[in-house]
């Protein structure tokens, strides 16, 4: 553009001011393999060091470009190396002190978030793995900026049951420490099928084991541009051209994004690492991927149609952002979290959207279940019974599924549990009352699928 | 440098002498204007402007917050961005 294009102006104008364009997050994501020690007080001293090192201006940074592009930079976080691999090398064990360093070293440079408090245990645990799994619900009470995720599964691996099982006792104990904010610690703690290592996004970023030293990794988000690209169209416009018009305005979003990225990470004087293309909303009006299912002519999220309209939507956005960025990579897709959504919190309040309907929608969303609330007597096994079976869509599709469950102390059907902030408030959700302990009692691990014979 | 290029885009009531105290205020800090455009949509007054910032002695955050005041006294709303981001998302 060398003279002025009114047009494409107010259109980015208007995509920031109405439509809830930002960048969710600029993550600096960080290697903490060198601050392993024999030590677990000094491994706590260097993860400090090391985090203000390399993040003291990311806040600063990224407020300034805020200002030059007139553009929300809504969340400045970190991801580091899974902290069950940096404490594991100790003589003895302390990851809650590790988890409190973390949080000192975030709150010292002003994130939001730090993630990777968390191990990668698809096919089996070692003692560190263990040790810090069983850290989480105290690391997690004892701190304000930490996100826990553990990878269960893997389609390479098949999925890890004895952690599946010790992950649903996981979960509640963390719930219930926590049970004064309606189970939040459980807020914080994800696990996932097939994670993948430059995600950006929380509860889930951490610095993946084939990851550089440090990189700057960007989310971008605007489910309500999509919405408004989509309700600019006639009414009754075929899916050929509807696919087209999400995918135009994945570009644009993308492209934003990755100009964002490159600048921060230019300042920073680190490499640019990934964008990741996720349409994450949020409790705001206007800002709702279920809003984008109403555009496409459903009455609300979980009519019969949800799943089909859900797969066009992630894949669309996968194609648009892809053409926009050579690096497009961590979730990448439409995120359905129930309490971030205002959308999503309407039809589960109103009984339009079940959870059983929730887990056909992650077959083909960009994530899996998240942030649903359930009853907090929910059985333990339950709780593993439901990452089983998300960890089985992921295992088997080959795509990554997480489940972020709440189980929220005191509360049952019905009620409702508040966050606040991003992370909204969610009308606890009923779970199917069958037992499944039998099943989960077995331990062991679920073989690896074929990778042949697709049917 | 595409990097000195900013788009400056105010809105609001139409009212005597919105483009001379933007202008004036430009020229206090070295912008240079390079192109102008400006409408009426929906009964309000729209100005769009490409300006280089490449000669100024002030930082593209001292501009804006003078440009922001600017808007203020004419009771207007004023965008002050780099002009990457129109490039980046409007092109292939």
């Amino acid at each position: 553009m060398r003279f002025i294009n009114s047009e494409s102006i107010i259109e980015t104008i208007n995509m920031i001011k109405v439509q809830h364009l930002d960048i969710r997050t600029v993550t600096l994501a960080l290697s903490l393999r060198d601050c392993a020690d024999r030590d677990v007080r000094v491994v706590g001293e260097k993860i400090y060091e090391k985090i203000i090192k390399y993040a003291s201006k990311l806040v600063e940074y990224a407020n300034e470009i805020e200002d030059e592009y007139s553009i929300p930079i809504i969340n400045k976080r970190i991801a580091v190396t899974p902290i069950s691999l940096v404490g594991e090398s100790c003589d003895e064990y302390d990851y809650v002190y590790l988890a409190k360093m973390l949080d000192k070293a975030a709150e010292s440079v002003g994130v939001n978030f730090i993630g990777g408090f968390g191990a990668l245990v698809e096919k089996g645990c070692t003692r560190g793995d263990i040790a810090l799994i069983e850290s989480i619900p105290e690391a997690l009470a004892q701190t304000k900026f930490i996100c826990s995720s553990i990878n269960l599964a893997s389609s390479k691996s098949g999925i890890n049951m004895d952690a599946v099982s010790k992950m649903g006792q996981i979960i509640k104990e963390t719930a219930e420490l926590t049970a004064t904010e309606d189970g939040i610690g459980a807020a914080k703690l994800v696990c996932f099928c097939n994670a993948p290592g430059d995600n950006p996004f929380m509860a889930g970023a951490f610095h993946g084991i084939g990851e550089p030293e440090c990189a700057l990794n960007v989310g971008v988000s605007g489910p309500g541009v999509v919405s408004a690209a989509i309700e600019s169209l006639p009414e009754g416009t075929s899916f050929d051209e509807l696919a087209n018009k999400i995918k135009q305005t994945a570009y644009k979003i993308t492209t934003t994004g990755e100009l964002i990225g490159r600048e921060m990470a230019q300042k920073l004087k680190i490499p640019f690492g990934v964008i990741d293309l996720s349409l994450a909303p949020t409790p705001e009006e206007g800002d709702s991927v279920a809003g984008i299912f109403q555009a496409m002519g459903l009455e609300h999220a979980g009519a019969h149609g949800t799943t089909a309209a859900l797969a066009m939507l992630n894949d669309a956005v996968k194609k648009g952002g892809i053409m926009a960025s050579s690096h497009v990579g961590g979730l990448s897709g439409a995120f359905i979290p129930v309490s971030e959504d205002a959308g999503m919190i309407e039809a589960a309040s109103k009984g339009y959207l079940t959870f059983d309907k929730l887990e056909a929608m992650t077959s083909v969303c960009s994530v899996g279940l998240d942030m649903i609330a359930i009853p907090g007597d929910t059985p333990v096994e339950t709780i593993s019974s439901i990452i089983a079976d998300e960890m089985a869509i992921g295992m088997i599709n080959k795509k990554t599924t997480a489940v972020r469950v709440i189980p929220v102390p005191g509360k049952k059907v019905g009620d409702k549990a508040v966050y606040g902030g991003l992370l909204g408030e969610a009308p606890v959700m009923s779970v199917n009352n069958l037992s499944s302990a039998g099943f989960i009692r077995r331990g062991g691990r679920i073989p690896a699928p074929i990778h042949s014979l697709n049917n | 440098m595409q990097d000195d290029k900013i788009i400056i885009t105010l809105s609001g009531k139409d009212k005597i002498g919105i483009v001379a105290r933007l202008t004036t205020a430009l020229a206090e800090y070295k912008v240079n204007i390079e192109d102008i455009k400006q409408t009426i949509m929906q009964g309000y007054f729209v100005m769009f402007l490409l300006g280089s910032i490449a000669e100024s002695d002030y930082s593209f955050k001292e501009i804006k917050d003078a440009l922001l005041k600017v808007g203020e006294e004419l009771q207007m709303e004023i965008w002050v961005q780099k002009k990457q981001i129109f490039d980046k998302m409007h092109n292939i």
